[in-house]
C-alpha cells in the first residue's frame, strides 16, 4: 500500500503579477515503510513538494493521498487531525526557543490535547531513544545543531505517526553529525515501521538511508528509480550534470 | 522646605500619576493586545488574510497615532465626559490615554509577533495546530521577550502623556508642575515633580528591563 500518493501536482505561485510554476505535474507515490528521497537543486520545487504531503501548500492542480485518503476532501478539523499523523523535521530545526526541550517534545501532544502527566511520559521515552534523556531541562539555545535535531525528531515521533517528512534536515549539520542523525532516521524507519520522505541536495544523504529516489528538477520529475540502479548505472550523475547539480551533491 | 500641605499634595501627586500611567496601560492592553493580534493574523502573509479587517484596524490605527496627543486630549472631551462624567482629573485622563495607547500598543504587539521566527510557526502547523493554539502557545510565548520590552516603552511613554495632560487639569505630577512651576514660578516644586517623574521612569524601565532578562531562554 502507498502510504503517500500524489498525482498530477502542479503548484502555481503569482510573484509581481509573474506566474511562477514551482511544481509541473508530478506524480509519485511513496510505499508504507519504505524510505524516500527527493533530490534537487535549491530552488527546484522539493520544499513545496514535500509542504504539499501535509498540505502546509495547497497545490493548485492535482491530488494529494495519505493511506488512500485525499487531502483535499477534508475539513479543516479533520486535516489537522491528519497533520498531526505525519511528523516533520526542517533544516532550522524550529524548535520553541522559550521552552525547554521536554516541553518541546511535549508540544505536539499539547495541541492534541493529551494529559501533561502521560505527554511528558511519553516525551521521556522519546528523548532516551533520541538519546538526550539528560538534556530534558536545557533550552534549544543550550544544544547543538546535531542535538537540536533529535529533539525534533523527538518531537515530530511524539503522536505516533506514520510518516515522517524530512526538509534538508541535515543540511545545516556537519558531515558527522548528519551520519549520526541519518543514522537515526534509519532506525527509526526499521524499528517502528515509520515511512520516511527525505528532501535534500545532498547525494550523499540518499546513497545512505534511501530504498528510493525522485529527482526534481525545475518543478518536474526527471528521474525515479531505486537507488541502487541509479548509482550502479551511473545514471544520477549524468542527470545531475545536466541540471547543474554536480556541485550541490557532490561531497 | 516644603509644608506638610505640599507634601502632602506632591505624594498624592505620585498616587495619580501611577494610577493614570498603570491603569491606562493596562486598559491600553486589553484593547490593543486583541487588535495587535488581529493585525498580525489578517496579514497579507499573515495565519488568516483578510484584507478587509487588516485595512480598517491599519486605517483606524495610523489616524489616532497621527492625532498629537495635546490635541486628541481635547478632541476627546465630549468623549470622556460621556464617559466619566467630568473632563478633568486623573480617572477622566485615562480615557484619552486608552484610545492614545491601543493603536500604539496594537503596532507594538503586531512587530513584536513579526519577529517570530516563521519556521516555528510551519513546524506548529505541521503538527496540527489550530489558528487559535498557534496565537496562543507559540506567537505569545515566543514573542514574549519583545512584548515586555514593548510594554516596558509603551508604560514609560503614558507616564510621559500622563504629564503632558496637566496642562489641561489632569492631575498627577505633570498638573502639579504646570500649576505651581508654570503658573506661579515655584521652581523648587517643578524640579522636585520633574526628578520624580524620572525616578518613577527609571524604576518602570529596570522592571521591564530584568523581567525581559530573567523570562528569556534564548542566550545563556
Amino acid at each position: 500500500m502507498s502510504a503517500i500518493r500524489l498525482e498530477h501536482l502542479t503548484k502555481k505561485y503569482e510573484v509581481d503579477g509573474q506566474t511562477v510554476v514551482a511544481l509541473d505535474d508530478v506524480s509519485l507515490s511513496i510505499d508504507s515503510g519504505e524510505i524516500y528521497g527527493i533530490i534537487g537543486m535549491s530552488g527546484a520545487g522539493k520544499s513545496t513538494l514535500v509542504r504539499s504531503v501535509n498540505f502546509i501548500e495547497k497545490p493548485t492542480e492535482g491530488r494529494v493521498l495519505i493511506d488512500d485518503v485525499e487531502l483535499a476532501g477534508l475539513s479543516e478539523g479533520e486535516l489537522r487531525k491528519k497533520r498531526s499523523e505525519i511528523g516533520m523535521i526542517f533544516q532550522s530545526f524550529n524548535l520553541l526557543e522559550q521552552r525547554n526541550v521536554l516541553s518541546n517534545v511535549c508540544f505536539p501532544l499539547e495541541i492534541a490535547g493529551v494529559k501533561k502527566k502521560e505527554a511528558k511520559e511519553k516525551a521521556r521515552k522519546l528523548l532516551k531513544m533520541v538519546g538526550l534523556e539528560d538534556k530534558e531541562k536545557a533550552y534549544p539555545s543550550q544544544l547543538s545543531g546535531g542535538q537540536k535535531q533529535r529533539v525534533a525528531i523527538a518531537r515530530a515521533l511524539a503522536t505516533n505517526p506514520e510518516i515522517l517528512l524530512c526538509d534538508e534536515a541535515t543540511s545545516a549539520l556537519d558531515p558527522k553529525t548528519t551520519d549520526s542523525i541519518l543514522a537515526l532516521l534509519k532506525d527509526i524507519n526499521s524499528r517502528l515501521g515509520i515511512t520516511i520522505a527525505v528532501i535534500t541536495h545532498q547525494m550523499s544523504v540518499v546513497k545512505k538511508i534511501c530504498d528510493r529516489v525522485a529527482v526534481i528538477d525545475k518543478g518536474r520529475l526527471v528521474e525515479e528509480d531505486t537507488v541502487e540502479k541509479l548509482f550502479e548505472t551511473g545514471e544520477i550523475l549524468e542527470i545531475f550534470n545536466n541540471s547543474g547539480l554536480a556541485a550541490a551533491g557532490g561531497e | 522646605m516644603f509644608d506638610a500641605k505640599t507634601i502632602y499634595m506632591i505624594v498624592e501627586g505620585i498616587g495619580d500619576t501611577l494610577y493614570m500611567t498603570l491603569l491606562s496601560t493596562l486598559l491600553g492592553y486589553v484593547v490593543g493586545l486583541p487588535l495587535g493580534i488581529t493585525l498580525y493574523v489578517t496579514a497579507p502573509d499573515g495565519l488568516k488574510p483578510n484584507k478587509f479587517i487588516y485595512r480598517v484596524i491599519d486605517f483606524f490605527c495610523n489616524i489616532i497615532r497621527s492625532i498629537p496627543f495635546l490635541i486628541l486630549l481635547i478632541l476627546l472631551i465630549p468623549i470622556t465626559r460621556a464617559i466619566v462624567g467630568q473632563s478633568y482629573g486623573s480617572t477622566a485622563t485615562i480615557v484619552p490615554l486608552v484610545i492614545c495607547a491601543a493603536p500604539y500598543i496594537a503596532r507594538v504587539v503586531e512587530t513584536a509577533l513579526n519577529e517570530v521566527d516563521k519556521g516555528v510557526i510551519e513546524a506548529a502547523k505541521a503538527m496540527g495546530a489550530s489558528t487559535f493554539q498557534i496565537i496562543t502557545k507559540v506567537l505569545l510565548v515566543e514573542a514574549r521577550i519583545s512584548l515586555i520590552s514593548g510594554a516596558t516603552i509603551t508604560t514609560g511613554i503614558l507616564l510621559g502623556y500622563s504629564a503632558m495632560s496637566g496642562t489641561v487639569g489632569g492631575g498627577g505630577l505633570g498638573d502639579i508642575a504646570v500649576r505651581y512651576g508654570y503658573y506661579r514660578w515655584q521652581t523648587d516644586i517643578m524640579i522636585v515633580t520633574v526628578v520624580l517623574l524620572i525616578v518613577i521612569f527609571q524604576i518602570i524601565q529596570n522592571v521591564g528591563t530584568r523581567l525581559a532578562l530573567r523570562l528569556d531562554h534564548r542566550k545563556r
